[in-house]
């Protein structure tokens, strides 16, 4: 093979510039990829330390180690950045990013230097939140959701929050209109779209959400803008606007952000699961149009946060009906998931460990999410911890863990190093604890009546906020193992070179560890769907010619 | 389970019985599944996986049951909605205002409280308004919560159904102090409820007379 003699990795490879620039300036979706990958990092890091003080000032009831201001601000801090700069980004960007292109055989995506923009953009706009921290005026204190009238009439720097928002928003867009983009044009020959890996169809469905909803939030938030500087009455009914029509709008992007958050997640389950059960995956179509369907009836639910903001009984009615609806498709895919370890030949290596528990933790945040669909019980419920509970299930508890599932899945492949799996098994179970004993609890306090965004609590919750902060501490020593062990990988962990580790059937793991830069030296011809694991049946074949 | 305290309290514990009855099974159903299926087909006791692409019928099964289930829900939801919407016409009514940070409670012969005092077992109305941010007007014990935004009018409206004391607070975060915008309801016999009342209507009458006599007297040192 002639490749092994001269194949160079994207990590050495030597582009227009050299060093910093190299990454900084590179259009290669890969660099790319890893830059999204560092910066997100930074900023979870940031996210987990505000929620990590939220979480200890709520240890005792009255003061415990801020005010109250400060802790509105942190609550606002950790929803703010966790959000739009970890979650919503997170799979796409980075993973996406570097496998995308990968996995329908091209070797970058439609438009590359679009592509390092949006990096750019997210850069900046995460900086300002960061910066936002700093000036005078002090962080927002508004909630990530910025609801007017209180976020017209609070002191703290909105504004470049908001601002940063816009720019993070933008950045969206553009990845959302190069991956749909690639997918449409840069499909390998022979790539059909059923023969497209389900990570590829989770990101399709993604971008087209990512493209349609994000301008609504840009233009909302541009429109408070208008309203702070110019006056102009729309939302503050102060100057004759409607507060409650700044919550469609908000929600109207922000609900089906909740999808552009887990979409992903769900793709990276419906790859880990196949590989280490070594066997095709069960229901392939019904996966991959759940995923439509998802971002389909999700964008017409948004209201669902509203219901005890006061809407006519038509709408209360609609849209509770479409919400329990948009649970059906997620129901396929997790019965699909549970049904292909079926007869499978399953190895329990750390990414299906992390894959499973995601199925464990989203199918909990799913069910609680359905409770909060019908009406009456929605009324208790919402705005209270249990609905922290039911978002963090299903944003960390299904997208945490996909991102960490996607970590050990494929950072072996993106930097030819492999990580300590004995460590990645501790942190594993730290973390899988940890999330429970911190945020289980909160199910039954909300229940109880303990409203969310509260600085001090009645007595009565004591025991429950104690056990949720002693589960923060347990979750984040989870996290300092798993990253330690990540990172130290990279530094001194065992080469590798195989080109498939896994044992997985999708085009990565028929290319070098690391990829090249052009991560093939021939655009592969696709005869095969991603999944096929012909093996299995020869295995069947050759045994029954041998009786 | 808390207390439940109103009348239309056991309908939306109901629902939410049923929704979680449901939810337990699934749970239980899946995570056996899974574990069951870890075990069986582990790599070192099944080492010759099988492929299966699908199963139709099951697919239509699995989309059909959870899609019943979950219509039964809704119709829970809505019903036990119904109720919380539709306050009698003889209801009580009495106009709830929030501002930051506090509760205000005034009645229709404009006595004004703190504190919430209602009969026992009399439908009571409350209209809900905000003078300067969203709040939300929260009674756990009664399982009701409204938004209480500036420039609108929400109402909500139950029925208590045993005397004591609930918790009353602000769901919809407004700023500073919004985790000590409490208050409470206080439930009273009919009888105790008059009482009070009529102890507050002296109060204001004598109030009335105290301010004019200081502004009397004030105008003679002068
Ligand atoms: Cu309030």
């Amino acid at each position: 093979m002639s490749s092994e003699t001269t194949h160079v990795s994207y990590l050495e490879y030597q582009g227009r510039y050299k060093g910093l620039r190299g990454w900084i300036f590179s259009t290669d979706h890969k660099r790319i990829g890893i830059m999204y990958l560092i910066a997100a990092t930074v900023f979870f890091a940031a996210g987990v330390v505000f929620g990590f003080l939220m979480r200890l000032e709520l240890l005792y009831p009255g003061k415990t180690i801020v005010s109250a201001q400060t802790y509105n601000t942190f609550f606002t801090l950790h929803g703010v950045i966790m959000i739009f700069l970890f979650v919503i980004p997170g799979l796409p960007a980075i993973f996406g990013n570097f496998f995308l292109p990968i996995l329908i055989g091209a070797k970058d995506v439609a438009f590359p230097r679009l592509n390092l923009l949006s990096w750019w953009l997210y850069v900046i706009g995460g900086a300002l939140v960061l910066l936002s921290i700093l000036l005078p005026g002090g962080p927002a204190d508004t909630g990530w959701t910025f609801y007017i009238p209180y976020s017209v009439r609070t002191g703290t720097n909105v504004i470049f929050t908001v601002f940063a928002a816009f720019i993070l928003g933008f950045s969206s867009i553009l990845t959302g209109i190069n991956f749909v983009t690639t997918i449409h044009r840069l499909r390998a020959p022979g790539m059909g779209w059923f023969k497209m890996p389900l990570f590829t169809w989770s990101l399709y469905a993604t971008a087209w959400i990512q493209v349609l909803a994000t301008p609504i939030i840009g233009i909302t938030l541009l429109l408070i803008v208008v309203e702070r500087v110019f006056g102009v009455g729309l939302f503050d009914p102060a100057l004759g606007g409607d507060p409650v029509l700044f919550q469609h709008l908000f929600w109207i992007y922000s609900h089906p952000a909740v999808y552009i958050m887990i979409l992903p997640a769900m793709g990276v389950v419906s790859e880990i699961i196949p590989v280490f059960a070594h066997r095709t995956i069960f229901g392939y179509k019904f996966i991959a149009f759940s995923s439509l369907a998802i971002a389909v009836f999700g964008s017409l639910v948004w209201a669902h946060h509203m219901f005890a903001a006061g809407m006519s009984d038509f709408g209360q009615f609609v849209f509770s009906l479409l919400t329990f609806l948009v649970a059906i498709p997620s129901a396929i895919k997790v019965f699909n998931w549970t049904a292909t370890l079926y007869k499978g030949s399953i190895s329990l290596e750390p990414p299906m460990a992390f894959a499973l528990a995601f199925i464990f933790l989203f199918s909990i945040g799913g069910l609680t999410g359905v409770m909060q669909g019908a009406l009456s019980v929605d009324i208790h419920i919402t705005d209270t911890s249990f609905i922290v509970a039911h978002f963090h299930y299903v944003m960390f508890g299904g997208t945490g863990f996909g991102v960490f599932a996607a970590l050990h899945y494929w950072l072996p492949k993106m930097f030819g190093r492999m990580y300590n799996k004995k460590a990645a098994y501790s942190a594993f179970w730290f973390l899988f604890i940890g999330f429970n004993v911190l945020y289980f609890p909160m199910f039954i306090m909300g229940w109880l009546g303990m409203p969310r965004r509260y600085y001090d609590y009645l007595p009565e919750y004591t025991i429950y906020h104690q056990i949720s902060t002693v589960g923060s501490w347990i979750l984040i020593t989870g996290l300092i193992i798993m990253f330690t062990n990540l990172y130290l990988s990279l530094k001194r962990g065992k080469k590798v070179t195989a080109r498939n580790i896994w044992g997985g059937e999708t085009l990565e793991w028929q290319i070098e560890t690391p990829p090249t830069y052009e991560n093939f030296e021939e655009i592969p011809l696709i005869t095969e769907g991603p999944y096929e694991y012909k093996d299995n049946d020869q295995d069947i074949l050759e045994e029954k010619e041998v009786v | 389970m808390i207390a439940q305290s109103v009348n239309y309290a056991h309908s939306v514990d109901e629902a939410f019985l049923f929704i979680l009855i449901v939810s337990v099974f699934f749970l239980v159903l899946i995570t056996g599944l899974i574990i069951t299926f870890i075990i069986k087909y582990n790599r070192k006791k099944n080492p010759k996986p099988t492929n299966i692409h699908g199963n139709l019928p099951l697919e239509i099964l699995w989309t059909i049951i959870p899609t019943v289930l979950v219509l039964i829900m809704f119709w829970y939801g809505w019903t036990g909605y119904k109720e919380i919407t539709s306050p009698p016409d003889d209801s009580m009514e009495i106009d709830v205002t929030a501002q930051m940070w506090v509760w205000k409670f005034t009645y229709k012969n404009g006595i004004t409280s703190d504190s919430l005092y209602i009969p026992v077992n009399r439908p009571v109305k409350a209209h809900l308004t905000s003078l300067d941010v969203n709040h939300s007007f929260y009674i756990p014990e009664f399982r009701i919560k409204k938004d209480v935004i500036p420039g609108r009018k929400n109402f909500t409206w139950f029925i208590a159904d045993k005397v004591g004391k609930y918790q009353i607070l602000c769901a919809e975060y407004c700023g500073l102090n919004h985790s000590y915008m409490l208050n409470k309801v206080i439930v009273l016999t009919a009888d105790e409820f008059s009482i009070w009342m009529q102890e507050k209507l002296n109060e204001k009458n004598n109030q009335d007379t105290v301010s004019a006599d200081n502004i009397n007297n004030q105008s003679v040192a002068k």
